[in-house]
């Protein structure tokens, strides 16, 4: 029976349907794409000065200032006690790049959450911890991971500069449906393996490029007993697969997420919207362009070695060797190997490094610190090892101080900073050094993307805490949690409390 | 080489056909941040980053350029065309990968398959990008590499590509994006000619995040329109 009132004898939909019917302003003609309506679009420093410059030239204001939201993420300083005036000395186009929006901000009447505000974050972390993303909306901001809030059931993703000015404008885009593409992951994830471990899985299964031109839509018994934050994980890497958008339907535990977050409705408000959201996810017998299954208990912790996140290995298994890879996956090695200095055929298992970076919109939010404080307790940081933690908003990091991780951290002598993007993208001068190795929570391992000549290893938080105490590519299988207090990463405790911790007290 | 700027989306930038030199970057899941990385980005103007196009390539050291990278070799100067591998302009949004390949003096990107983000900001900005098949992917990188410089006509109007000798691929290109190069027809334009019917869509159109700008400008140094004063 099909679960969308009314249209009991239409054709099945998926979630993607569904958003995107809702949304349509003028369906697709002959010819001419549809234009797809906003619900909420968020902005942040860098991708934004030219769209609003744009606007300027055109003499056009912005048409929904109360469905955008800003706030400064990629190029804040982490250190603590910096402010604008600081920065203005030490970086000044960082420092120019945060005027600028804050100036176009107040020009238009967009709430930004600034530099001194204890709601700032990564625009990815303080939507949803905000309430602000919901199930069944179309969110979009200029940039890729964007599809972190596909999490929530919203059809989210990442736009270039240009398309910035037509959401401010006209809070709409010119869009042709993508196609659907289900990835469906059965079973348990085992112990220590972690909801990032799955996506990277995920990725080496699909391919980099597996995606291009769908929104994934992730289902399945595995998917449904993660946390929103684990969610939030699994579909922020979307993009890395090469799909716009990735979508979890919304069920108890989205709603329970997002109940009494600000942003969220009140009272009958709220009963109405979760009658609307019951009806969003995919009908029975609903058809995908596309399928996979997972099987989630056969994962296991995974870690890149290459410069793309398709290039990742269980992490006790060997770097792939060229022979029998296609002609286009091994000169893709040859570069990687080149560009990492690793040897194919060997394990990273090991493997010396110099950084480990806990931060990202893909894995900076409390329960990802409290994985990693639950290795990192009682244990020291190996020297010659810097370790940065970086939380995803200051309202994480609050959380975290709340409980003790900041002691966690320091005692293990890791460095506990403010929120922002940092190591990441490497662009407000948190970066690893040429030739150095990381392991990083992050999303991406290009080349330079740490800093020029960084060399990225992309796993999991619990992975990065014991590779920090090991100084090596190291299994967290084999360290063993310390302190079963502290949560794990599949944990559903952690995650709870995480929820109710970020929640406003009504 | 002339700067984009946000205007170049309005000119009719290919309604007659053109040729250059094909310079071939044969290289797959070319990312946007090797096209243009981060630390490039500081900036608030769409200029100013054709120095930073594949900084982390065609660099030794600190401003000396490596001869060897592939668009300082002496028979690819000038080249307007860029062949790229698979998957090319994955990665990050950064609209400034497409500006940066524009400062260089490109106007049209080769490659078997282009990356979501990629293409649409390619299109938005009159840079054309342009998939090739399997074999004519082949062909044009043979030819791009042992005929240096080998030219190419790019005539969108017919959707072919053309060179001496009467060799020729035509291309499929989404009809809207088409119509805009050809024509000079401008997205947001478009957009805002639409006014009236979003309007009606708003009307009826349930969401509204609770009392945004409440609560933006409730307490705590957030500032939203209520202005926080630095000087
Ligand atoms: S944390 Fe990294 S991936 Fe996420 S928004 Fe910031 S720069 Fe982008």
């Amino acid at each position: 029976m099909s679960s969308s009132g009314g249209q009991a004898a239409s054709k099945p939909r998926t979630l993607l349907d569904k958003i995107w019917d809702s949304h349509l302003v003028l369906p697709e003609a002959e010819g001419v794409p549809s234009t797809l309506y906003v619900d909420l679009h968020l902005v942040h420093e860098v991708t934004s000065p030219q769209a609003f410059a744009e606007l300027d030239e055109r003499g056009l204001g912005v048409r929904r200032p109360d469905q955008t939201l800003a706030t400064m993420d990629h190029s804040t300083p982490t250190e603590p006690g910096l402010n604008l005036v600081s920065l203005g000395k030490k970086d000044p186009q960082a420092a120019r790049q945060l005027e600028h929006l804050e100036g176009n901000c107040q020009r238009h009447g967009i709430p930004l959450f600034g530099l001194d505000s204890s709601k700032r974050g990564i625009v990815h972390v303080i939507g949803p911890e905000l309430g602000v993303t919901q199930p069944g909306t179309t969110i979009v901001c200029g940039d890729s991971h964007t599809s972190t809030h596909g999490a929530f059931g919203a059809l989210a993703f990442g736009i270039g500069t240009s398309e910035v000015a037509h959401v401010l404008a006209t809070q709409c885009l010119l869009r042709s449906r993508p196609k659907s593409f289900e990835i469906r992951v059965e079973g348990r994830l085992p112990k220590s393996v972690t909801a990032k471990d799955l996506v990277l899985a995920v990725i080496a299964k699909i391919g980099v490029d597996g995606g291009t031109g769908h929104v994934l839509e992730y289902s399945g018994s595995a998917i449904r007993s993660l946390s929103m934050e684990e969610r939030m994980t699994v579909c922020n890497m979307s993009i890395e697969a090469g799909a716009r958008a990735g979508l979890i339907a919304p069920d108890e535990t989205t709603y329970e997420y997002l109940r009494g977050r600000p942003y969220a409705p009140r009272g009958e408000d709220w009963d109405r919207a979760v009658e609307a959201w019951r009806r969003l996810p995919s009908d029975p017998g609903a058809s995908f362009d596309r399928q996979v299954v997972l099987d989630a208990s056969t994962l296991e912790p995974m870690i890149t070695y290459g410069t793309h996140p398709g290039m990742a290995i269980p992490i006790r298994s060997a770097i792939p060797t060229p022979e029998g890879l296609e002609p286009r996956q091994r000169s893709s090695l040859d570069k990687a190997m080149a560009y990492m200095e690793l040897e194919p055929g060997r394990p990273l298992l090991g493997q010396a490094i110099d950084v480990v970076f806990l931060g990202s919109c893909t894995n900076s939010r409390l329960s990802d610190l409290s994985a990693a404080a639950s290795l990192l307790k009682g244990r020291r940081v190996a020297p010659g090892v810097q370790m940065l933690v970086v939380p995803g908003s200051q309202q994480v990091k609050q959380q975290a101080e709340a409980e003790g991780l900041d002691e966690v951290f320091r005692s293990a002598g890791a460095q506990w900073r403010e929120s922002g993007c940092s190591m990441c993208l490497a662009m407000n001068g948190d970066r690893v050094a040429p030739g150095h190795y990381s392991v990083s929570t992050s999303n991406r391992n290009f080349e330079g993307r740490q800093g020029p000549g960084a060399r990225t290893f992309l796993a999991s938080p619990l992975t990065a805490a014991a590779s920090a105490v090991a100084g090596r590519v190291a299994d967290p299988r084999e360290l063993g949690h310390l302190d079963p207090g502290l949560g794990t990463s599949t944990g559903a405790s952690t995650s709870d409390r995480a929820v109710q911790a970020g929640k406003e007290v009504v | 080489m002339k700067a984009p700027d946000a205007s170049a989306s309005r000119q009719a930038l290919f309604a007659r056909p053109f040729e250059s030199t094909v310079v071939p970057l044969l290289r797959d899941d070319v990312d946007t941040d090797q096209i243009i990385p981060a630390r490039y980005l500081k900036g608030t103007e769409r200029t100013g980053l054709g120095e930073g196009l594949f900084a982390g390539w065609r660099y030794l050291s600190e401003g000396q350029k490596d001869p060897e990278f592939e668009l300082h070799q002496p028979h690819f100067q000038g080249g307007q065309i860029l062949l790229g591998g698979d998957n090319f302009g994955c990665g990050s949004s950064r609209e400034h990968a497409v500006w940066a390949l524009m400062e260089q003096g490109f106007r049209v990107v080769l490659a078997p398959r282009f990356a979501d983000i990629f293409r649409t900001n390619a299109l938005g900005n009159g840079l054309l990008v342009i998939d090739l098949s399997a074999e004519s992917h082949q062909e044009l990188s043979r030819r791009a590499l042992a005929e240096a410089p080998f030219s190419c006509r790019v005539d969108l109007s017919n959707q072919e590509l053309q060179w001496a000798e009467g060799g020729r691929f035509s291309f499929q290109i989404d009809p809207f994006a088409r119509g805009c190069l050809l024509r000079g027809e401008d997205r947001l334009g478009y957009l805002l000619a639409q006014a009236s019917a979003i309007d009606a869509f708003e009307v009826n159109h349930p969401f509204r995040p609770r009392t945004l700008l409440k609560i933006a400008d409730s307490g705590d140094g957030d500032s939203g329109s209520s202005a926080r004063s630095e000087s």
